[in-house]
């Protein structure tokens, strides 16, 4: 079943014609994704050829919907453009927006996160900045490489993109019922505590890896929610414990701003609800192993 | 990108906000001509990005251009926490007769932006926040409909603002908000915002951030990065659209995505415990693609640092295949020869993921004596700490 990206996810990408959207519409197809089609509105009418599978290219979400069921939309288009394209999607009502975009204002993404809220979240939207979700075996929507492992029952949340690569990797054997970028902004659509959420009430999940950075209190405020309402274990990893103040470590939310935000305070909240805390990557893993293999 | 104070004044100042008569000075000399051409008493503010400068001397009252001159020599050159004063502020001075504290920032938390306000401004603010919090007022502002005069009226009169002054602070709160938002600022704070003796409103400091992210719709921004203050490296990198930021320790460090480098200082941090206490020299992310050419440029920033000792190349194969990132490496180091930088530091490679077991054969074959290949990122990690304090 996996959490939010299902086998049965119809998946169309607005931006698909843009050289980064269409070499991952590419690659999304190659995973056995359900891709149904693109959203540009000066290439309405048109298809595109990905190695033998035709795509249609509509004018609008709303049209990409009505034609093809769709009901996850991945977007891909630039900066400056990301804001109008969340906000069409959430207009047309579409289940889960995958933004990918990086480099987006955060108040072009404060803007379309409040008009979310006004409308009720029915749209649940994952990043900016993000890797994007892979349920591993049934759907992939968004840059996460689809091989590096198989499915499972370990659920993965994480705000890097290649830390989620790393632990996707360590675990391989075992193997994810889906894995979650949330990206690593100031300001995101989808946070750690939906994803525990998520995995906590998924059938096929039995554990969860939960990946953070410095920056901000989002872990912090998972630890509470986690004491409060996961009953499944949870393994947790911090990156950029000895990350200096005040300097920003490629992704606009990854600094540390006085007393808040440091790794070692949010290993701390961790580990005060019961989350074992890997110092690296492959220890985190280990612990992971430790708890699968005990079931 | 954090402003000084000077900047924030002349920002606050295009955006129609109350501010002092002032002006920006690097010399002693230049303090004087703006002290003439203000004429009467003046103050000489440190230009410091770090709060605390008042307590730390560099805040002076100065009587006239020679006075002036004086201040300005002492503290130019001072050092507060750890920052040098490149420049000072002058600016006429104000009769305050009471401060208050007025800011608007990203709430991070709620997803949404913040106005803190109070009536208890001043040098204080933040104990004042710890012991009653009460008297400090916070209110959510949705981005979308933002402060108009009603939202406005609701913040001055939740916050106790005095009748006499609420009309302007209204005003204020307008327009600072229309600052924050035309500006793509992620704070914009005042404190003290002040009321003079004869009941005007005046916004006596400034500290302002600006996203970066949003520099393509600010071309003016650009302007406003203080170049002495950047390292050379940051700026070689930048130019080259490389996201790296110079550290103090002595293993160069090059990996592909935030997170994953991020990791790796650390992992590298935990290994010079044990190797002479060496550390992390620098944070590079080259990036999902990592070309040889985007390789090359890597590594001759991360070469060019003097403190470097050994270098930690870190790549996961994810959407880039490591046999990519091997003939990357390989070519990158043939490019550096090319160019008349050959490298002398050694290099611990760990290729992990997508076709790994092709990029490994390939660093393998070529035979390159820089070149140690070591698999688990843990492992080279213990390496390359090995080999910086054995070169330093």
């Amino acid at each position: 079943m996996a959490i939010w990206l299902t086998k049965d996810s119809k998946v169309i990408v607005q931006g698909m014609t843009g050289s980064e959207g269409s070499k991952h519409t590419r690659r999304m197809l190659a995973a056995g994704t359900n891709v149904v089609g693109g959203v540009n509105p000066r290439k309405a009418g048109q298809t595109v050829d990905f190695d033998g599978t035709e795509l249609p290219v509509f004018a609008t979400v709303a049209d990409a919907m009505k034609e093809t069921g769709a009901d996850v939309t991945v977007i891909f288009v630039p900066p400056q453009f990301t804001k109008a394209a969340v906000v069409e999607a959430i207009d047309a009502g579409i289940d889960l927006a995958v933004v990918i975009t990086e480099g987006v204002p955060v108040h072009d993404t404060a803007a379309f996160w409040a008009y979310n809220v006004a409308q009720g979240e029915r749209t649940r939207i994952i990043g900016p900045n993000c890797p994007g979700i892979a349920s591993p075996g049934a759907s992939n929507a968004g840059i996460i490489p689809a091989d590096i492992t198989g499915s499972g029952r370990i659920g993965l949340v994480s705000k890097s993109g290649t830390l989620t690569y790393q632990m996707m990797y360590e675990l391989r054997d075992i193997g994810f019922s889906t894995c979650v970028g949330i990206g690593g902004d100031p300001i995101i659509g989808t946070t750690h505590i939906d994803a525990l959420a998520a995995f906590e009430a998924d059938p096929e999940t039995d554990a969860i890896v939960m990946i953070g950075e410095i920056g901000g209190d989002a872990e912090e405020r998972a630890a509470e929610f986690i004491k409060a309402n996961v009953t499944k274990p949870v393994v947790g990893y911090i990156a950029g414990f000895t990350a200096p103040p005040g300097k920003t470590m490629g992704h606009a939310g990854a600094i540390i701003s006085g007393s808040a935000g440091t790794a070692d305070a949010k290993k701390t909240a961790l580990e005060a609800v019961g989350v074992k805390v890997g110092k690296t990557p492959t220890e985190t893993a280990k612990l992971m192993r430790e708890i699968m293999s005990n079931r | 990108m954090d402003l000084y104070e000077y900047q924030g004044r002349d920002l606050f100042e295009r955006h129609g906000l109350p501010v002092l008569a002032g002006g920006v000075a690097t010399t002693p000399e230049e303090a004087r001509a703006i002290a003439e051409r203000l004429g009467g008493r003046v103050v000489v503010k440190a230009q410091v990005k770090v709060g605390g400068r008042g307590k730390a001397g560099g805040v002076k009252l100065a009587e006239g251009p020679e006075e002036t001159v004086a201040r300005a020599t002492n503290i130019l050159g001072m050092d507060i926490k750890g920052h040098t004063v490149h420049k000072v502020m002058i600016t006429v001075t104000a009769d305050v007769a009471e401060e208050y504290y007025f800011s608007y920032l990203l709430d991070r938390a709620n997803r949404t932006f913040l106005c803190i306000a109070s009536v208890a401004g001043g040098m204080d603010i933040e104990q004042v926040a710890a012991e009653t919090p009460e008297k400090v007022v916070k209110a959510p502002i949705d981005a979308n409909t933002g402060v108009d005069e009603t939202k406005a009226r609701e913040i001055v009169s939740a916050a106790g603002f005095p009748a006499e002054v609420a009309d302007q602070v209204v005003e204020v709160a307008v327009k600072l908000w229309q600052a924050f938002v035309a500006e793509d600022a992620t704070l914009v704070e005042v404190n003290p915002l002040a009321k003079t003796k004869d009941g005007k409103l005046l916004l006596l400091d400034a500290k302002v951030a600006l996203d970066e992210n949003a520099a393509f719709r600010h071309p003016d921004h650009e302007a406003l990065v203080d170049q002495a203050s950047v390292d050379p490296l940051e700026q070689a990198a930048k130019e080259k659209d490389l996201n790296y930021v110079k550290l103090d320790g002595e293993v160069g460090i090059i990996g592909n995505g935030a997170g994953l480098v991020m990791s790796t200082l650390d992992v590298v941090a935990y290994a010079g415990e044990r190797h002479g206490g060496v550390k992390p020299a620098n944070f590079l992310d080259i990036g999902g693609g990592a070309s040889a050419e985007v390789m090359a440029n890597g590594l001759e920033i991360v070469l060019s640092d003097p403190s470097v000792k050994s270098i930690f190349v870190n790549v996961f194969g994810g959407i880039t295949a490591c046999d990519a990132v091997a003939n990357g490496i390989v070519q990158a180091l043939a490019l550096l020869e090319q160019r008349g930088e050959k490298a002398t530091k050694p290099l611990v490679v760990r290729l992990d993921g997508n076709n790994a077991e092709a990029g490994r054969a390939i660093l393998d074959g070529a035979n390159n004596p820089l070149i140690q290949r070591v698999d688990t990122m843990d492992g080279a990690a213990e390496r390359a700490a090995e080999l910086a304090a054995a070169g330093v």
